[in-house]
């Protein structure tokens, strides 16, 4: 930490990081205050990385702690790949949010809490029998207390606002204050403010854009902070970024695959948090040919693709645990009528509706063995926000190439959170080859479940004169299609579908270790823990431990190497959001009396939780 | 649609798959199999350009033996899997082929939706008022106090009515036919085809292993007269074996009057299926034996936009608002910056 005296009248503090978090009632516009943050932060050349975390109600009663929204968010001059542990800045806009977030800030850190909301009621609500502000309780941290309701009050004063309307804007008022202490530019959400409002109401666009310069002012102008604090941009790789959100990196992916193969992209969805976005975001861009079908249910959603994809579509369905639960069935009917397409799901909180806002990994064996009867199908997970770009893409090509559903998993996490992805050359990309038969047959009869040598059988689509076939639920005959009930056939049609999907491995690209390739520990880890788990191994290994990590990506099948990997080191970690889902499909695998870390919160995993358990195996 | 003269001209034959029908001996489903094969040659829609796609029950079976694409999915959700595939290629002709637990119980939902979207497909709804597929349980459609296996001293639900659901959904088009009635069901297959939007037809189906005789009344040669009502779209409703009984609306009721003595045809009520309001045809499917001869025909055929066809413009008005998408573009829209 530097501390230079720059143009400005007070010191510029260097940071090579800072994590800061809004919190406050979920009407106070905390997640709209944090992607500014976010956005401007990119755009200065951060590496960054974001936690929303917000209730599943709408609007829980104002000023409970049910109802508290957050927004955290890392941004660094290094390379991150989590949103922080701990947040060296917290913003609280009423007590309700200073109660249920102030565990999380690091003693000494900055502490911001919006006075105005600290009355009796307030305080109740929150449950504090005295005033924080005034009891001491608070001495830990640096605390500026700001009256930001009548301060945004004064701000807006003459834009024509009524009074609630007028403490809307108080999250702007947040967002300049924190700008200022950050030294961050306003100019990017005063773009935002100008095409959000500045047509449809340029009254409210004034009113917010007031009371951004006036909590900007604030820090600027008062003696209440005696430094600012600047972080430097990060060495990406060279390129062009933008910030992006899984949920719109999904989206993305989606539709690049499509162009990818020629398909038409058409996606069956039944709205669910956390995956209802990839629907919103999907549904902007018929002019690509993409064509949305909201459906009635979660099972139509699912059926709805079936029939999509028996026409050629590229045909997905996306949704989260519950809903995953009610396709089962008819994935068992993709698997069984062996039709290309994806199934996307964004991880939630379970059993039933669960924590439906907050995210868990507890789907992985729902999505190898959810299905009745024997109904293998290939599983991949994405890691980070923006990897969900490149993960769709190969669920796709995997689909197609050997006619198979494929079920991609994502989570809450890196569903909402996002980080800077480096905007792709689609003209680099190479084709997803799709073929079709066309009607010559040569005469022959036509055979749906003829195969290739990757037992992948022919995407015949209606409308080609001379290969009408039947295809369903009931088992097959191999080769002609044809409903079969005999035995001999029955477990040879189970052992070639199973054979088909351990097919993929060799599809696949070997897995890799970062780290020592033989040693004391293996850490294991797939899916949206993957930051957590890259950061924690590197800390250790900064500090001269010997622990390697290993990233599944491919979880159904696994890489062909992995047994052999894992033999290589003497114990293995598997830190996971469930109960040990990944760690009992590797100790029946291959034998590995591999460890969990467990950790079933509803939240991520923090960085120090996996160092601390990594240490304690190394001893 | 016009025929395309250069078509090979199909028979009935050429419709049917190399596969065994396995239906029970006698039962309806053959029938209606049949009226299918003859009716699908005169549309002038090739045999690979049309699917038949259905779920679960002995109805379900029907993709099978017919020579199109099809697919046999699973328990209630082939209007689901026809709304994927009809709107993602609305240049095929989809049939979906259902029954009466199929279509009303487990799949409801789904029938429902599809309908109220006026997806352009056809749907056939075999009510033979029981489940055949798992050997003789009431269905929604079976009626109170019917003695099953799952029901030993009656049903005690009051059953469904699936042209009162279909024209509760809003259909489009919705008729009903009867399996011995052939000619008839063969008119009335052709008229769903023809028919743009959802076709919704229910056709009773006699279950001769589980429920034999159930519309005995209705196709019976001494009774059916008197116990069934041809609709005709601007004629009367006069039914009887001398056509000397017609339905007058008395209030918001119908009632059944003996022509002559005062009475006359224009006293009657008259049948309009292009209303555009629904409440004709709904109270035509509430007419049910023995209180009232039981219409069947088409109940209403009105124009209404199409899921598919909607779909499919919204696609082409985007690309002519935006232009055809570009992903580069798509990639780089919104805030960016560079590094090195």
């Amino acid at each position: 930490m530097a501390t230079i005296t720059a143009g400005s009248h007070k010191p510029i503090v260097e940071l090579e990081s800072a994590t800061v978090r809004f919190c406050g009632d979920s009407g106070d516009g905390m997640q709209l205050a944090g992607t500014q943050l976010t956005n401007t932060s990119a755009l200065a050349g951060n590496d960054i990385a974001t936690f929303p975390d917000f209730p599943a109600e709408i609007r829980a009663p104002r000023g409970t702690k049910a109802g508290v929204s957050g927004f955290q968010i890392h941004f660094a001059s290094k390379d991150i790949f989590t949103p922080g542990d701990r947040v060296e800045a917290l913003v609280a806009m009423n007590p309700a949010a200073l109660i249920t977030n102030l565990s999380d800030l690091v003693p000494g850190g900055i502490l911001v809490v919006n006075t105005d909301a600290f009355d009796e009621k307030g305080m109740k609500q929150a449950g504090y029998e005295s005033n924080p502000l005034e009891d001491g309780s608070l001495s830990a941290y640096q605390l500026f207390q700001i009256d930001m309701t009548r301060l945004t009050r004064l701000a807006v004063e003459g834009c024509g606002l009524g009074q609630k309307e007028s403490d809307r804007c108080r999250n702007f008022y947040a967002m300049g204050l924190v700008f200022w202490l950050y030294d961050r530019s306003l100019e990017p959400t005063l773009r935002y403010i100008d095409a959000k409002f500045g047509k449809k109401s340029p009254a409210v666009a004034e009113a917010n854009r007031r009371a951004l310069h006036a909590g900007y002012n604030y820090g600027e102008t008062t003696e209440a902070f005696a430094a600012q604090y600047r972080v430097h941009k990060a060495e990406l790789p060279p390129g062009t970024y933008r910030n992006l959100t899984g949920n719109e990196a999904t989206a993305y992916g989606l539709m690049t695959a499509a162009k990818r193969s020629g398909c038409e992209l058409f996606l069956g969805s039944y709205p669910i948090t956390p995956a209802s976005d990839i629907l919103h975001e999907l549904s902007r861009h018929k002019n690509f040919g993409v064509r949305t079908f909201q459906a009635e249910d979660e099972i139509a959603a699912m059926t709805s693709v079936v029939g999509a994809a028996f026409g050629g579509a590229m045909a997905i369905t996306t949704s989260s645990g519950p809903g995953i639960a009610l396709k089962q069935e008819a994935m068992g009917l993709a698997v069984m009528t062996e039709l290309p397409l994806l199934i996307i799901n964004v991880q939630r909180g379970g059993p039933s509706t669960g924590l439906p806002t907050k995210t868990e990994q507890a789907d992985l064996l729902q999505a190898l063995y959810g299905r009745n009867g024997e109904c293998p199908m290939p599983v991949i997970a994405a890691r980070s926000p923006a990897d969900c770009f490149d993960v769709m893409q190969e669920a796709w090509r995997i689909a197609v190439r050997f006619m198979t559903p494929v079920m991609v998993l994502t989570d809450g996490y890196i569903a909402n959170g996002s980080e800077p992805w480096r905007i792709p050359d689609f003209k680099a990309m190479p084709p997803i080859v799709v073929t079709h038969p066309d009607a010559s047959t040569n005469g022959h009869e036509f055979h749906p479940y003829a195969r290739n040598e990757r037992l992948a059988r022919p995407w015949a689509l209606p409308g080609t004169p001379g290969l009408m076939h039947r295809i369903g639920g009931l088992e097959k005959q191999d080769v002609t299609g044809n409903v079969n009930y005999e035995p001999e056939n029955h477990q040879h049609m189970v052992n070639t579908r199973a054979r088909k999907v351990a097919l993929v491995a060799n599809d696949i690209p070997l897995q890799e270790v970062s780290g020592p390739q033989r040693g004391k520990l293996l850490v294991v880890s797939w899916g949206g823990t993957f930051g957590a788990c890259a950061t924690a191994v590197r800390d250790v290994q900064d500090a001269g431990g010997s622990v390697a990590h290993c990233h599944l990506r491919y979880l159904n099948p696994f890489p062909r190497n992995l047994g052999e990997l894992i033999g290589n080191y003497e114990k293995v970690l598997v830190p996971e959001l469930n109960r040990g889902q990944l760690r009992m499909l590797l100790r029946a695998e291959f034998l590995v009396d591999a460890v969990g870390l467990n950790k079933i919160k509803g939240k991520p995993f923090i960085v120090e939780e996996i160092v601390e358990e990594i240490q304690a195996m190394l001893e | 649609m016009p025929t395309d003269l250069k078509l090979p001209v199909l028979s009935a034959n050429d419709f049917a798959s190399d596969q065994d029908v396995r239906w029970c001996p006698g039962c309806g489903d053959y029938s209606i199999l049949a009226q299918m094969k003859k009716v699908l040659p005169t549309l002038g829609i090739p045999r690979e350009k049309t699917v038949f796609i259905s779920g679960i029950g002995c109805s379900s079976r029907f993709p099978y033996y017919m020579n199109t694409y099809g697919i046999h999915s699973i328990h209630g959700r082939a209007p689901a899997v026809a709304t994927g595939l009809k709107s993602s290629r609305p240049d095929l002709s989809v049939w979906v082929i259902t029954g009466d637990g199929d279509g009303l119980s487990i799949g409801g939902n789904h029938l429902m939706h599809c309908i109220r979207r006026n997806l352009d497909i056809n749907i056939v709804l075999f009510n033979n008022r029981i489940y055949g597929l798992t050997k003789g349980q009431y269905s929604p459609t079976s009626p109170v106090g019917k003695v099953t296996k799952s029901t030993p001293m009656g049903a005690i639900d009051n059953p469904l009515a699936p042209l009162c659901i279909a024209i509760g959904c809003e259909s489009t088009f919705v008729a009903r036919s009867i399996d011995t009635h052939i000619k008839h069901l063969g008119t009335v297959l052709k008229r769903a085809a023809e028919h743009r939007g959802t076709s919704f037809v229910e056709v009773y189906q006699n279950c001769n292993v589980f429920n034999d005789g159930a519309f005995d009344y209705a196709t019976d040669r001494d009774t059916k007269a008197e116990t069934t009502l041809e609709l005709e779209h601007g004629k009367p409703l006069i039914f009887g074996k001398n056509r000397d009984k017609g339905i007058r609306l008395n209030g918001t009721h119908p009632e059944i009057v003996e022509l002559g003595k005062g009475i006359s045809e224009d006293d009657l009520l008259f049948h309009d299926e292009k209303a555009q309001e629904p409440t004709l045809a709904y109270l035509l499917s509430r007419m049910r034996y023995p209180e009232f001869p039981e219409p069947i025909g088409v109940f209403r055929e009105v124009d209404r936009p199409k899921y598919d066809e909607v779909l499919n413009a919204q696609i082409v008005e985007a690309k002519k608002a935006k232009g055809e998408g570009d992903l580069q573009k798509l990639y780089n829209a919104g805030d960016t910056w560079t590094v090195g």
